[in-house]
């Protein structure tokens, strides 16, 4: 299945929803989130929000910054 | 003396320190980690970003001890309302909590606010129950409206982001001081520490810097006097400052001079 992941074109192998995404990309950050089609996902809903061909993935997290 | 400590509330949360400090342009996580540390900041901004796909997969956040710090998403790099709102909903999200501070960006090069933009985004975030800190310009009726929706601090520069020219207006802060009841704190443009020490003794909440450390030559020693500033500057507010006056006024008495 064909996603935009943060700009990017990825094939994507075998995830269904959400939860399993970012398992099958190794997200390892220890705060990320999610939008999907720009609507943020509430953490919770992860695994039951179904990822279809051509969505368009919002995968973030914190990084340093300041002003 | 009086020594009772004031503590700064914000977003219902109490801080000992009234320097809230960055965690960017650091040569590491480490030297971050130990900066913030020293700077004895408890809140700390951090920014949201796409993470890097198929790069290090280390964070600023096993760095940092969530126990310890209080993190402030920011929307830095955000031109729009959409995108300003969007950052802290995912910040949200990403559980790095409710305490926001928005900046809407108008000007590449100055990196200046767009007021509107952020009075909007504010009123958004706010009626989404977010603490908003808006970083804006030194406007005594922005920072009223601001104040008015419900923002629960604000954060008028001092000088240009990352510009190191101190407290350009002190006089528009104590308009500003004078004119809204929620904390006051000082967000960009400090340089040095007499730039936080006079901040603090104009009678602001709190000040918000990054650069300042970050980009110093020796980090950690700057992230020590930035702390010591911070915290002289505020004794300095709350011992009181004696009024400026034209002429001398003469310490010494005056009766029992000696007579020749």
């Amino acid at each position: 299945m064909k996603l935009t992941i943060n700009g990017e074109d990825r094939e994507i192998l075998q995830s269904r929803n959400l939860a399993d995404l970012a398992r099958e990309l190794d997200i390892q950050a220890p705060n990320f989130a999610m939008a999907l089609n720009k609507q943020v996902i509430p953490r919770a809903n992860y695994a039951a929000t179904q990822i279809r061909e051509n969505d368009q993935v919002e995968i973030v997290h914190a990084v340093g910054g300041g002003v | 003396m009086n020594t009772k400590k004031e503590f700064m509330k914000i977003g219902g949360k109490t801080f000992a320190s009234r320097l809230i400090v960055g965690t960017g342009k650091y040569k590491s996580f480490d030297e971050t980690r130990q900066a913030i540390e020293i700077s004895g900041a408890e809140m700390v901004t951090v920014a949201v970003r796409r993470i890097e796909l198929d790069k290090n997969k280390d964070s600023i956040l096993n760095h940092l001890d969530p126990k310890r710090y209080t993190f402030l998403p920011n929307t830095a790099g955000c031109y729009s309302v959409k995108d300003a709102v969007m950052t802290c909903e995912l910040a949200r999200e990403a559980g790095l909590g409710d305490i926001v501070k928005v900046e809407v960006i108008g000007d590449e090069k100055t990196l200046f606010p767009d007021n509107e933009a952020t009075l909007e985004a504010s009123k958004l975030l706010v009626k989404d129950g977010f603490h908003v800190l808006p970083y804006c310009t030194d406007d005594v009726v922005l920072c009223k409206k601001l104040e008015d929706i419900g923002c629960a601090a604000v954060m008028p520069l001092a000088a240009p982001i990352g510009s190191g020219l101190g407290i350009r207006n002190p006089y528009n802060i104590k308009l500003i001081l004078q004119a809204v009841t929620v904390p006051v704190i000082i967000d960009a443009g400090v340089g040095t520490a007499s730039d936080a020490s006079y901040a603090m003794e104009l009678g602001v909440a709190g000040i918000l810097m990054n650069t300042a450390i970050a980009a110093a030559k020796d980090p950690l020693k700057m992230a020590h006097a930035m702390k010591l500033a911070v915290e002289c500057g505020r004794m300095a507010y709350e011992a009181g400052r004696i009024p400026k006056k034209l002429y001398a006024s003469a310490s010494s008495p005056l009766d029992g001079l000696i007579e020749m």
